[in-house]
């Protein structure tokens, strides 16, 4: 019969030991039991979450599906409360026993929160506003209390606490950081790196950082009002994250008598001291006196216990990890190996700090080999720093080459020299020898091979190697991620290339493009390059009707019913009692189904048919709105100084003039831009394309980059200005340098991050590249060639422009609303 | 075989909709000059096909962007097939049918 094999805990490293067990064909019959309702997951990918730059779909390792593929009986959201060591079964919560054979725990570990007076409340576990950082269910509420508050206290300051303060500014606009120490990251850093640290949180990033700082008490009855500090400081806040430490989940072994200290105690082979079957992996487990908290150990410990358990190797010995920290936290580089400080008098250090940018580093060296690395601002030579001290390589005779790149490919690591089974991606646990063999399966782009093994989607600072292992296993033969870089999937060219070439050719119609660049003609390529001749020739575009998507066709918004929407211009959301009286005779008239507010602050008239869309527009003769196209569509504004009590700029009056301005300008994107009349940000201006925020003094901010769809983030500053007037030229400048460099379809909150807001800032406030005249002169000629599209309806522009496509009765039907 | 529309009905590199016998047909004018025709409706979500984009091979559905093989029917992202119908052009006529 076959041997039955129970893991409790289904996080990363129980599930990663199935994994092997299963690579290396080992035969069991395969229970896990998991206490969150989930298939195993990424949690270090949390933090990314957390930030709003991974989805929760895209951090599963494994998804239900592979337990079945694999026979793998999983409980998920069982608990299991006790284990039998004599009758060899495990019992879950909810009453029922389970046999093994061979037992692996792998129960991890749980954010401990140090017992602060407020942070529990008396049945009912944490206080509403206190979140722990531990698991995909504490981040969702975490983002769902944040969203809907102010200020939060993050307390720690270490890699949890600094990455969870990163993460929340996504969610809400203050943050501050408590640590109980007297500098940041004080596991991994001395004084000297976790000051330098300090100071770039607090200059880049705009998060309050307070060390020295014991939280002693929270504070509010029912919502959460502040944190209290052993010297009397009370910081207010709405929302409180602990991130102070992590104890590991042994309590259930140490109830079922096996021995525990800070972890279950495990012997070479990963088993328990003095027991035949059981064996403990990952953050539960204490090797050696050691109890690790991160990922990289536990890849190899999974590696161990697999080969043993199988019997592929049944000697195999795991002896210890050194372990590498990296910070994720965009723009902020950390990496810390070994130790921090020398502890012998003849260890040799190397220092070099650079506090004005930011830049702490130093190396220690015992006996000619690294036993400690710090990487501050400036973390280029992490790979080598890491192979050095992971493999106790000979260190180059050139000192200074460990923390510079001194010309020369001194220091780098030669991926031909790599062994198959070194590790490259640390936070996925991928060796070079799987990128190697997902190369000769067939997969020769850089991106392809990421995404398939996972290599260099963690902190990402391994994305260079991995990069130069697929480009040597694939012998020169890499092939270039080919879509990535289109403009648009039809035209094998970038868009610079591809524009330089439509300007040689004088290409002035999508068919010419396709027919000189191209060959054959492709229906998802048309729009886009449609969109892009209108914005380089203007007048001179050669306009094939075909090009266009059918909102294009006809100016309106296709609907499920093939039924069209129809929205007027309501410049700044601004109308009149006329305006209103107008859309109301004419909603009637056509017993428009429904009439709606749009987010855009303007009215919409639903349900339209195609063929009666000229005779609204005539009716209505009003301007289009432009709510269907890839194109500037509205400025939304608050009521600003005129009337509002707060207001200190006229954000209704210059929302307004932007819109007079720049009505119906095609781009890459929509276009979607707000005006707000103080930092109350009541039009909502963080998080448009481009948003305008009046501040006291008369002065004007200006953001970018901002979204509030389905992705969400918040607009970067490009620059503060004292007019309307130089708020009306930088946006069109902006919007110019964006409907020239963007991608198709890539919105200016990928745009913005792509480029970087610097290089934006430099080129479109400091015209550090000389182009400022022409992109003006470019959004000139564009706003000169206006002209409202629905003018054009006394004619159709081909014939059967608004012939219905469809007999409307074969669809469902929009509900009339009385 | 019958006519069923003149080509100036139709643009080039455009679809239009005909009724024939009580079925929707939409027939679409390739940019080569050659002439397609399928159903009317999308078989996803019964999308007006003929307000779709297309190109010498395909017709892409307005309203979810689901391809379909316009000289087949079939489709080009796992949505049922649509069906086509045999159509040709006889001077300035489209005719339908074999
Ligand atoms: C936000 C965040 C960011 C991180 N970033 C990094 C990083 O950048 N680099 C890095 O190296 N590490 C990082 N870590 C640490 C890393 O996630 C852990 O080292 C790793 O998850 C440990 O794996 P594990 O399997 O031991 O524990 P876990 O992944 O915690 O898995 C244990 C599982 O067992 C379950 N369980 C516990 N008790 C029971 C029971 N009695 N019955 C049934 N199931 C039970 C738990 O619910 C859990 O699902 C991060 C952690 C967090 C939270
Ligand atoms: C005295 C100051 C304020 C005035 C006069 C004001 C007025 C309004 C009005 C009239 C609405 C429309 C309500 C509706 O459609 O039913 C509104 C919506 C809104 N307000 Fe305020 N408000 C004020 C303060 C604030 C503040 C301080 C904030 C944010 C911090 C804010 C955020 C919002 C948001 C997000 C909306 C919804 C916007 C939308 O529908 O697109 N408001 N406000
Ligand atoms: S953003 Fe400021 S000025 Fe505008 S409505 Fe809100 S509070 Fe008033
Ligand atoms: S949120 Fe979804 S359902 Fe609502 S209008 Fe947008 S796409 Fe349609
Ligand atoms: S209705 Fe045609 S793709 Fe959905």
């Amino acid at each position: 019969m076959r041997q039955r094999l129970v893991v409790i805990g289904n996080g990363m490293a129980g599930a990663r030991t199935v994994e092997e067990i299963l690579a290396r064909g080992g035969d069991f019959e395969i229970t896990m039991f998991g206490d969150e309702p989930y298939g195993n997951y990424n949690r270090i990918m949390l933090s990314n979450v957390l930030a709003g730059v991974e989805d929760e779909s895209g951090i599963f390792l494994n998804d239900l599906s592979w337990y079945a593929d694999n026979g793998i009986t999983l409980h998920a959201g069982t608990r299991i409360e006790r284990i039998d060591r004599f009758a060899k079964r495990v019992y879950a919560e909810d009453g029922t026993e389970t046999p093994y054979d061979k037992l692996i725990i792998a129960t991890g570990s749980r954010a401990f929160v140090p017992p602060i007076p407020g942070a529990h409340r008396p049945g009912r576990g944490y206080h509403q506003g206190v979140f722990a950082f531990r698991t995909l269910d504490d981040t969702r509420a975490m983002i769902r209390y944040a969203k809907e508050h102010e200020r939060a206290v993050v307390i720690g300051g270490g890699l949890l606490g600094l990455e969870a303060a990163r993460g929340l500014q996504n969610h809400l606009p203050h943050v501050t950081l408590v640590h109980a120490m007297g500098h940041l990251m004080n596991t991994q850093l001395n004084f000297a790196a976790g000051d330098t640290l300090r100071k770039t949180i607090e200059e880049k990033l705009g998060i309050e950082v307070v060390v020295d700082g014991m939280t002693t008490e929270i504070l509010g009855k029912h919502a959460v009002t502040g944190v209290k500090l052993a010297d009397g400081r009370v910081i207010p806040c709405d929302v409180i994250v602990v991130a102070a430490g992590i104890r590991a989940n042994s309590e259930m072994a140490a109830a079922s008598d096996l021995p525990v200290e800070r972890g279950i105690l495990v012997d070479d082979q990963m088993r328990v001291q003095d027991e035949d079957d059981i064996y403990a992996v990952g953050e539960c487990a204490q090797h050696r006196g050691e109890v690790y908290g991160l990922v990289a150990p536990l890849w190899d410990q999974a590696k161990v216990l697999a080969d043993h358990l199988t019997g592929v190797n049944p000697l195999a010995e795991y002896h210890g990890s050194q372990v590498a920290t990296k910070l994720k936290v965009a723009g902020v580089d950390v990496a810390a190996m070994g130790l921090k400080e020398p502890e012998h008098p003849d260890d040799e250090v190397l220092t070099f700090a650079e506090p004005k940018k930011g830049i702490y580093k130093n190396v220690i060296i015992r006996d000619g080999r690294l036993v400690g690395a710090t990487l501050v601002g400036d973390v280029k030579k992490v790979a080598f720093l890491m192979q050095a001290f992971d493999r106790g390589l000979a260190l180059p005779e050139e000192r200074a080459e460990l923390m510079f790149d001194l010309g020369g490919p001194a220091g780098e690591v030669k991926v031909e020299d790599m062994a198959d089974d070194e590790q490259v991606c640390n936070c996925n646990g991928v060796s070079k020898g799987t990128i190697c063999s997902t190369v000769q399966s067939g997969c020769k782009t850089v991106s392809g091979v990421m995404d398939k093994t996972r290599a260099g989607k963690g902190c990402g600072t391994c994305k260079s190697v991995v990069q130069r292992i697929v480009e040597w296993a694939a012998g020169g033969e890499v092939e270039e991620d080919p879509a990535a870089s289109y403009y648009v999937p039809g035209i094998p060219m970038p868009k610079p290339e591809l524009m330089n070439a439509i300007r040689l050719h004088e290409l002035k119609s999508v068919s010419s493009v396709f027919a000189k660049l191209g060959g054959d003609e492709d229906a998802k390529s048309k729009m886009g390059l449609a969109s892009l001749l209108k914005m380089m020739w203007g007048g001179e575009y050669v306009d094939e009707r075909d090009a266009r998507f059918i909102n294009d066709r006809v100016h309106a918004n296709i609907q499920r019913d093939g039924t069209f929407s129809v929205v007027p211009q309501m410049k700044g959301g601004v109308t009149t009692p006329a305006q209103l009286k107008r859309i109301a005779e004419v909603a009637e008239k056509h017993e428009v189904p429904m009439v709606k507010l749009t987010g855009g602050q303007r009215i919409d008239l639903l349900g339209i048919p195609k063929e009666k869309l000229p005779e609204v527009w005539a009716d209505l003769d009003m301007p289009s709105g432009y709510a269907y196209g890839k194109s500037f569509r509205t400025v939304k504004t608050c009521v600003g100084s005129d009337f509002c009590r707060f207001g200190v700029g006229d954000s209704t009056a210059l929302g307004i003039a932007l819109e007079e301005r720049y009505q119906g300008i095609e781009g890459p994107g929509k276009m979607k831009l707000a005006v707000t009349g103080c930092p109350r940000n009541c039009a909502e201006a963080y998080v448009k394309d481009l948003g305008v925020v009046a501040i006291d003094g008369g002065k004007w901010e200006i953001y970018v980059g901002g979204a509030a769809g389905a992705h969400i983030r918040k607009g970067d500053l490009l620059t503060t200005v004292s007019s309307p007037e130089e708020v009306i030229v930088l946006t069109g400048r902006f919007l110019q340098y964006y409907r020239e460099n963007a991608n198709w379809l890539e919105r200016t909150y990928a745009f913005v991050p792509r480029v970087g807001i610097d290089k934006v800032r430099a080129v479109v406030v400091d015209d550090s590249e000389g182009i400022a005249a022409d992109l003006d002169a470019a959004m000139e000629a564009s706003v000169g060639a206006y002209r409202d599209p629905w003018k054009d309806r006394d004619e159709p522009a081909t014939p059967g422009q608004f012939r219905t496509s469809l007999p409307l009765i074969v669809l469902p039907q929009v509900p009339v609303r009385a | 075989m019958r006519p069923i529309a003149s080509v100036h009905d139709i643009p080039l590199g455009e679809g239009r909709t005909f009724a024939v016998d009580g079925d929707m047909i939409a027939i679409f004018r390739l940019r080569d000059g050659s002439v397609r025709a399928t159903s009317a409706v999308c078989p996803h979500k019964g999308g007006p096909l003929a307000d779709g984009q297309i190109d010498l091979k395909q017709v892409i559905c307005p309203l979810h962007l689901n391809a379909w093989d316009l000289r087949t029917g079939c489709s080009l992202s796992g949505q049922p097939d649509v069906a086509v119908y045999p159509v040709s052009i006889d001077d300035d006529k489209i005719m339908l049918g074999d």
